[in-house]
This record gives C-alpha cells, sequence and structure tokens, in this order.
C-alpha cells in the first residue's frame, strides 16, 4: 500500500454540538485526481481544513506520504508538501507574480534576519519555470497581482504550488468566480498536473468539470461521506442521488 | 484575454499591461510646481524662483533656496521615512511627533557640558551626579533607546492586543509629550556638548536624510523585511496564510519608525542648540503627508521611500515658494492641508481607473 498519498481514518470535526464531520475515511493514491462533492455546508470544506490543519480535529488519525501525522497548522502542513488553492486565493495584491509565489519562504543571498537580501533573480528564474511546467500564461512577471484578471489570479495561485516540491494539491472551488474562458483556462492548467503525476483533490460544484478532470467522486453529505465512485462507474443523475440524499448508505468503491 | 498568445509559459510581454511607476506621477507635480512658481515670479516680482539673478553671487541656480528647501524637511523627512514603512505594512503611526519631543529632552539631558562661560551649567539636568560632557555616543545610545521603547510599546499593543493603530499611537503620542513636559517640569534643556552640536550642524540633517532614505529604499525593495511589510499591508490574511510571523513584524516596524524618530529628536535638538518639551508637534501629521503626498497609499501596500523623499520635497517647495512670494505663513498651512487631501483624492481616482481598465 506505499502508493497511498494520503490516508483519513475516522476524520471527526465537532463545533460544540454541531457534527461538521462524522468519522470520514478517505484514501487518495499516487497520480489520481479525485473530486469532492456535496452541498453547502456538507463538510467539503471542513474536511479539507483538518488535513490542511487550518483546523484541529476532534478525532481521528491521518496518514500523509506513508507516515502518520499530527500538524500543529497549515505552515507544517504546506512544508509536508500539502499545498492548497484558497476560496479566497491567498494573494498579495500589491505583489508581483514572483514574490507572491515565494511569499513567507524567500530565497536569500545572504542570511541577515529579517534584514536578508533576496535573491530576485533566483526567484524570477523558478517563477518562470514553474509557469511553464504549469502552462499558466501571465502577459507580465512584474506586473502586481492587482493589475490582473480573476483567471490569471488564479492561475497564479495554482502556479505556486507546483513551484515547490509539493505532493499533494488541494483546490477549493478554483473556477467559482470565473468566466467560461478562464475556467477553461484553469482546468488546462489541472490536466497538466495529472499528465505530471501530481496528485489532486478538488472541490467542486461543477458536475461536467468533475467528470471531465477527476478519476473518482467522492460525496459528501450532512458531514458524512455517503458515495465514493469512480468516474466510469456512475454519472451525473446518480452523483446529484447521492447529493441531495435520494440515495442513501456508502457505495463502495467497484474495483 | 488578449495575452493568450502561445509561448513559454507566462513569457509573453504585453507592454498595455505594464504598471506606471506612481514616483513617476509625484516627480512630475513636484516639476509642475517649481514651474508655477518661477512662472508667477517672473511675472509678478520679476525675479526667479529656480535660479540665480544675482550678480554677487555664482552659479546657475538659486543655490541658497534649494539648500533651505531641503534643510527645511530634512527633519520631519527622517520621521517620514519611518512613517511610511508603517504605513505601508498597512498602520498609522500618531506618536513619531511627541517621540521627537520625548527623545530631545532625555537625550539632551545626557549631552550636557559642566562649565558655561566658567559657571557651572544652570541648565544641567544631571549636574549633581556628574554625567555631563559625555562623549556622543551615550546622548545617541540613550536617544535609540527611548525610540526603541516607545516603538516597542507601539508594536506590542497593535500586535498582541490588537486595538487598532490609530488608538495605540495616539495614547503614545498623548503620553510621549506628558513625559516630554514632566521630564524637567517644562524647563528647557541646552548647553550641549561640541560633539553633539556637530551632528545638525550646517547641511548634516540633509546628509543623514539623504543616507537614512538610501537605506531604507534598498531595505524596502531588496530585504524579505521589505517584501513582508508590502505583503502585509496588501493582505494581512495572504501573509499570513503564507507563514509570516505578523506579530514579530508589525513589532518591527514600529519599533524602526520610532528609532528614526528619536534621530530626527537627536538631529533637531543638535541643531536648535537645545531641546523643548514642545518641540515635534505636529511633525507626525507632516511626515504622514509627505508620504501620501509622496504617493504611499493609507490603505497600505503601496509607496516607496523615493516617493516620500520627492513628497518631502514638494513640501519644503510649497513652503518655500510662499516666503518667495512675499505671502503670510497662515496661506501655507491652509495650503498645506488643501494639498494633503488633494492627494489621497487623486490616488483614489488613479486606483479607480486603473481597476476601470484592468
Amino acid at each position: 500500500m506505499s502508493d497511498i498519498v494520503l490516508k483519513t481514518e475516522n476524520l471527526t470535526k465537532r463545533y460544540g454540538g454541531v457534527h461538521a464531520l462524522e468519522g470520514a475515511n478517505f484514501e487518495l493514491r499516487k497520480g489520481e485526481h479525485v473530486a469532492i462533492m456535496g452541498d453547502n455546508g456538507a463538510g467539503k470544506s471542513t474536511f479539507v481544513r483538518q488535513i490542511t490543519a487550518v483546523e484541529q480535529r476532534t478525532s481521528g488519525q491521518i496518514w500523509f506520504d506513508g507516515k502518520e501525522v499530527n500538524f500543529a497548522g497549515p505552515i507544517e502542513a504546506r512544508t509536508a508538501g500539502i499545498e492548497t488553492v484558497f476560496q479566497n486565493l491567498a494573494l498579495a495584491d500589491d505583489l508581483d507574480v514572483p514574490s507572491n509565489l515565494f511569499l513567507g519562504r524567500e530565497k536569500v543571498l545572504f542570511n541577515l534576519g529579517p534584514f536578508s537580501i533576496l535573491d530576485r533573480k533566483y526567484m524570477r528564474k523558478a517563477t518562470e519555470a514553474a509557469l511553464v511546467r504549469t502552462a499558466v500564461k501571465i502577459p507580465n512577471l512584474s506586473n502586481t497581482i492587482r493589475h490582473m484578471s480573476g483567471g490569471q489570479r488564479q492561475c497564479v495561485a495554482i502556479a505556486r504550488t507546483a513551484t515547490f516540491a509539493s505532493k499533494l494539491i488541494i483546490m477549493d472551488e478554483p473556477t467559482a468566480a470565473l468566466g467560461v474562458q478562464e475556467t477553461a483556462q484553469v482546468e488546462n492548467i489541472i490536466r497538466t498536473l495529472k499528465d505530471n503525476g501530481e496528485p489532486l483533490i478538488l472541490i467542486s460544484h461543477n458536475m461536467r468539470q468533475v467528470f471531465d478532470l477527476c478519476d473518482r467522486i467522492v460525496v459528501f453529505r450532512r458531514g458524512r461521506i455517503v458515495a465514493n465512485l469512480r468516474k466510469e462507474n456512475t454519472d451525473g443523475q446518480d452523483i446529484v442521488s447521492y447529493i441531495t440524499g435520494a440515495k442513501t448508505g456508502e457505495a463502495e468503491l467497484a474495483a | 484575454m488578449a495575452q493568450t498568445s502561445h509561448g513559454v509559459g507566462g513569457l509573453t510581454y504585453d507592454a498595455k499591461k505594464r504598471a506606471w511607476p506612481a514616483e513617476f506621477n509625484v516627480f512630475l507635480a513636484l516639476v509642475i510646481l517649481v514651474v508655477i512658481f518661477e512662472l508667477i515670479g517672473r511675472i509678478f516680482l520679476g525675479d526667479s524662483f529656480l535660479f540665480n539673478t544675482r550678480s554677487d553671487v555664482s552659479g546657475i541656480f538659486n543655490e541658497a533656496r534649494l539648500q533651505i528647501i531641503i534643510l527645511q524637511v530634512s527633519i520631519v523627512g527622517i520621521i517620514a521615512i519611518g512613517v511610511t514603512q508603517v504605513i505601508i505594512c498597512g498602520g498609522i503611526d500618531l506618536s513619531s511627533g511627541s517621540i521627537v519631543g520625548a527623545t530631545a529632552m532625555i537625550a539632551m539631558s545626557f549631552a550636557q557640558v559642566a562649565t558655561v562661560n566658567g559657571n557651572p551649567n544652570p541648565k544641567a539636568m544631571f549636574l549633581a551626579q556628574g554625567w555631563t560632557d559625555l562623549p556622543v555616543i551615550v546622548p545617541l545610545l540613550v536617544a535609540i533607546g527611548c525610540g526603541l521603547l516607545a516603538g516597542l510599546v507601539n508594536g506590542s499593543l497593535i500586535a498582541y492586543t490588537r486595538i487598532p493603530p490609530f488608538i495605540a499611537t495616539l495614547g503614545m503620542m498623548v503620553t510621549a509629550r506628558g513625559i516630554a513636559k514632566w521630564w524637567s517640569k517644562g524647563q528647557p534643556i541646552s548647553f550641549p556638548t561640541d560633539s553633539f552640536a556637530a551632528i545638525g550642524k550646517g547641511l548634516m540633517p540633509v546628509i543623514i536624510f539623504l543616507s537614512l532614505a538610501v537605506l531604507f529604499q534598498l531595505i524596502m525593495s531588496y530585504t524579505r523585511y521589505g517584501k513582508h511589510c508590502y505583503a502585509i499591508g496588501s493582505n494581512e490574511d495572504a501573509a499570513r496564510m503564507s507563514g509570516i510571523k505578523i506579530a514579530n513584524h508589525k513589532i518591527l516596524v514600529y519599533v524602526i519608525a520610532g528609532i528614526l524618530a528619536s534621530l530626527a529628536a537627536v538631529v533637531l535638538s543638535s541643531k536648535n542648540l537645545t531641546a523643548q518639551a514642545g518641540m515635534g508637534v505636529m511633525y507626525e501629521l507632516d511626515a504622514i503627508a509627505m508620504a501620501v503626498i509622496g504617493g504611499v497609499s493609507l490603505s497600505g501596500g503601496r509607496g516607496s521611500i523615493i516617493g516620500t523623499v520627492i513628497g518631502s520635497l514638494i513640501f519644503g517647495v510649497i513652503i518655500s515658494g510662499f516666503t518667495f512670494l512675499r505671502l503670510d505663513a497662515y496661506y501655507q498651512e491652509m495650503v498645506k492641508g488643501v494639498i494633503i487631501v488633494g492627494a489621497v483624492v487623486l490616488d483614489q481616482w488613479r486606483q479607480r481607473l486603473r481597476a476601470l481598465r484592468a
């Protein structure tokens, strides 16, 4: 079972009496793209927040990259190789592309504490390489994020995950706020990631997108995983009935 | 989406998308202002603002005027450097003027001579303790200590109690002014040593101001510290999620602002050869005005030290220009107010225009 990148067992999160996430068992293999679907408040984002340690879980275990992990915070999770593209992007509007990609982990020439001199040449080169790898097109690297369209911003956010040797990428509704053309651009990047064998968890409400981009679909409903289906063995109708609760019970993966 | 031409990664260059540096506009404003004063001078007074018109002095430019322009803004300019990095980081510092007052009083007490004209110095604070005629490093370190302490209090309040910077530094503004008055019960402190007096002599304030400006321009654009200032100012949540230690950084930002204010106090008290409790009143607002005129955005994330330096020159040109036109000092203050508000309004218009084009 060495090809399992991420595994959770009985992952549970309660906010007081609210059971936001209840006994989630989840597996992700190398190179696999998995979609997480479900209604608003079904527990999708809560699930992701436990994995990335933005919140601390109530109970349950997480294995990542072959080891059981207990991240103290999102920084630790990121250092371990879990990169998240947040719904609210988490980019600094007034910085240019390389600065955003390297934000918080700048490469320095001389280490002088806070006054360390930045290695701007290296960061620019690495940024160019990351953009090539993800096939992201940005008109001018020196432009600030403020001057970019929503799609370009999203692309920068995704390219950031590819700058560092990430082992797992999580995207939370990456195309929710984008137009048709920009959505296509982001989806192309996700396909590039697939070709490179990078595992991905994609939270999305877009059925077409999920069937286009992912191998497997996991449906959340009322804090529980109610379905875990291979794309070939299901269809949109089926998924919708799980999301709405017309079909119940955990649908096991047909091997 | 005009940029979807094919190429390697994101390396297609679109000149139309290139951002115009904000400092250029500020510099243009400075030039226009000088031209306006020059024209008014030529037409109504028959005199030149910028050029030398006297036959008994050599040189093309009116060097005396140019020196005054920069000399009168350099002390507030030192404060403005600190204030600029605070504003870029998304904060504000209202305490710098009062820090100047308190630091000037305290530091000057350690820079006094023992005897004046053969008699014991009547103004010496620490005559009984024998702390007179100390080497210049002592008052300098005392001053830096004062600024550091004030900045530490400001920064810690803002970082840990999460009260708005406006309130925290307003508290420091009132408290530090109180300390300045309490220190010598309102008495001025005078008669500094020669070495202390040398710090603010002649054009020294200008040299200190410009060297600090160069140093901080480099820090803001080439170091991790500068990068994080801009990051926190433009999106604090993003900076936090990227692993930047926001609290530590903010404390450092206010400490540096405090130290720069205390250096301004040293230069000012050295130049005036005396320290008074009322020193530096309104300096904080002048410093903020210089930054804002220089294109530093009050909402954080945008601006530069170069911009602030040009902003301070605009300030100096206005004051000298009014003197040159023989207008009352009252008008200077009125116009200063208009220019500050005008600069912010212009900046917002420019931002909105850019947002529409994007």
